[in-house]
């Protein structure tokens, strides 16, 4: 086991009170796994992730566990989790190719990341061309500012730089969502192809396009309003999700070949809770379409067959 | 409806504005009446451009766009502000189109203000109500509250409520479902379908594939500016013939099939645009040779209503 996490709990902290963006959560990843995480906006996937690497306010840590490879992270102390950062556990933030710092070139960024972390850079070099090899950048870009390359080549850069002293995780959060589809299937290999070298153990992947997910993940865990809702395999979960809004979700993907004349899709009715006051028990009852009187208790997220989670009383029974 | 003739733009960039910048290269194409055409390409390939130019926002640099026969470049002030009565865009970010200090109903009032500036109270809240119920909100639940308090569907469908209030029969939708959760996606969608069955034509543009299948009758993919195939919908996804279109068709991610093992090329650099076929560099082609690097291919009926712009 890769990454193991047990019922963490991390609040915003707002004027009016705890934001419940993330509830309970407990999950493990394998050695070698990817894993994509997918669900609405505001459901939770990228407070997730942003908690395993940098826990700040208004983030606060409630409770729970996070271990990494047999190692108890304390995410909940912003410099001791220093040491793990970048070498043990890495992210690609969303929005990454645009921090990169526009006034300098993108090998002097990399040798003051380097520095910052007591690397040599001039060790580091043969590897860093490696990898740019890797991933079809010329070394040039070396030398380049972040403003002559284009999205997909940044996005590129971003996931060498992060991957660097190779970290056993790797978070990428929406790191697809701004690129075209040809730059989008080629991102996404790179991200197969690094794990396949073993340049990183395992990774999440956070995004919103269930179908980039279906192409490249091992297993696929859906969130819905700061829980955890389904875990399967990649497969399973896309031709036989038990979940009900798993289910509604993925029935309203348009695929190619559906069309509107011939196969009417139809979306969820209503909206998701406020974290602020989320309700009582399940919290997608109010749009859930199979509903009964049981949902206003909290369902577990429990293993109803191997590795397959899920946290609805009617699938349980 | 509207009809785009050699229709080009041309960007000055540079310090001085010295350099060209080729956005849009002689594109011609015409969406028919009660029509859903697809405009699809990568980022930069000028799908934007159009939408704006047929919204009179930029100038045209050469060509002309038509609306039911009228030249649009031609039109001033009063006949102006008709076209804006027939014709109407919405954009990809729908945030970005309130001003967050007003309340998200002072969209309707400004037309209001603008357009029907003699009608009753009593029969303008009508006409918001009943375009409100047609985008399938509650007004109930929505009026008097601030963009913040909306959601992103909530807010598009207000963006579509206030083009409905004019009435009209054009619409430019700019990637308006990209920003939406999946969710929400396909009710807007389905919403756009509605209209175009009650005679609204509807020119969406997009970069996702399977949301452009989904609703189109026609659909033009536009490389670097330049139409490389356009025409029926289904042949266009089941039946490929450009290159560039069909590395798109392989890359489209979806729910039913794994990535093939298709080389894809990477976008390289903006090149500089040459006498020759557009997609030249990227192509992987065994049947490419020295005419495409010089001559620049013509749109070709391969099929009855199915435009190629390739020798191959």
């Amino acid at each position: 086991m890769s990454l193991q996490i047990k019922n963490l709990v991390v609040y915003y902290q707002t004027l009016s009170g705890y934001v419940k963006a993330l509830d309970d959560v407990t999950l493990s990843i394998r050695d070698g796994e990817i894993m994509g995480l997918a669900g609405e906006s505001g459901c939770g996937k990228t407070t997730l992730g942003n908690s395993l690497i940098r826990l700040e306010p208004p983030m606060k840590y409630i409770k729970g566990d996070v271990e990494l490879d047999g190692e108890k992270l304390p995410i909940w102390n912003s410099s001791q989790m220093n040491v793990f950062r970048f070498k043990k556990i890495s992210i690609i933030p969303q929005y990454a190719m645009n921090a990169l710092n526009p006034t300098i070139k993108i090998g002097k960024l990399i040798s003051e990341l380097l520095s910052s972390r007591k690397f040599n850079y001039k060790k580091i070099k043969p590897e860093l061309e490696r990898r740019l090899d890797l991933v079809e950048l010329t070394h040039d870009v070396l030398s380049m500012y972040p403003i002559e390359l284009s999205g997909g080549m940044k996005q590129r850069m971003v996931l060498v730089l992060s991957t660097l002293l190779d970290p056993s995780l790797l978070i990428a959060d929406e790191i697809t969502s701004a690129l075209d589809v040809s730059t989008q299937k080629a991102v996404a290999e790179m991200l197969v192809e690094f794990r396949n070298r073993k340049i990183v153990k395992s990774m999440i992947v956070i995004t919103h396009d269930i179908s980039i997910l279906y192409q490249i993940a091992d297993s696929i865990l859906v969130m819905y309003a700061g829980k955890l809702a389904e875990k399967a395999s990649t497969d399973v979960m896309i031709n036989t999700p038990r979940h009900p809004y798993t289910k509604l979700l993925i029935s309203s993907l348009p695929k190619v070949g559906v069309r509107y004349a011939e196969k009417k899709l139809s979306g969820i009715p209503g909206n998701t809770p406020l974290l602020l006051d989320p309700p009582i028990g399940c919290r997608f009852r109010d749009r859930c379409p199979v509903a009964f009187d049981r949902c206003f208790k909290e369902p577990p997220f429990i293993e109803i067959e191997k590795d397959h989670y899920i946290a609805c009383w009617k699938e349980c029974i | 409806m509207i009809k785009l003739e050699n229709v080009s733009k041309i960007y000055r960039t540079g310090t001085f504005g010295g350099k060209l910048l080729p956005a849009v290269v002689d594109v011609s194409f015409d969406v028919r009446d009660g029509e859903v055409v697809s405009l699809i390409g990568e980022s930069g390939s000028g799908k934007s451009t159009i939408g704006k130019m047929i919204l009179c926002l930029i100038t045209i640099t050469s060509g002309k766009i038509l609306f039911d026969g009228v030249d649009i470049s031609t039109l001033r002030k009063g006949d102006l502000k008709n076209y804006y009565y027939n014709v109407q865009g919405i954009f990809q970010d729908p945030f970005s189109s309130y001003n967050p200090i007003f309340k998200a109903d002072r969209i309707f009032s400004i037309i209001r203000q603008e357009f029907f500036p003699k009608i009753k109270d009593s029969q303008w809240n009508k006409k918001v109500d009943s375009s409100l119920k047609a985008v399938g909100l509650n007004p109930d639940q929505v009026l008097n509250k601030f963009p913040h308090q909306l959601s992103g569907g909530q807010l598009q469908r207000f963006l579509i409520a206030r083009a409905l209030l004019l009435d009209i029969k054009f619409l430019v939708a700019d990637e308006i479902i990209s920003m939406l959760d999946a969710s929400t996606r396909v009710d807007v969608l389905n919403l756009l379908a509605e209209l175009k069955s009650k005679g609204l034509s509807i020119l969406f543009i997009t970069h996702d594939l399977s949301l452009g299948y989904y609703i189109s009758d026609r659909a033009t993919i536009l490389y670097r500016g330049c139409i490389v195939e356009m025409g029926d919908t289904k042949k266009i996804y089941f039946d490929p013939v450009h290159p560039y279109t069909k590395m798109l068709m392989a890359s489209v991610p979806r729910l039913d099939k794994k990535w093939e093992k298709v080389e894809v090329e990477l976008k390289a650099k903006q090149a500089e645009i040459t006498e020759g076929c557009v997609y030249y560099e990227r192509c992987k082609s065994p049947h490419k040779n020295k005419k495409c690097a010089f001559q620049r291919p013509e749109l070709v009926e391969v099929s009855p209503d199915h435009f190629v712009s390739c020798y191959l």
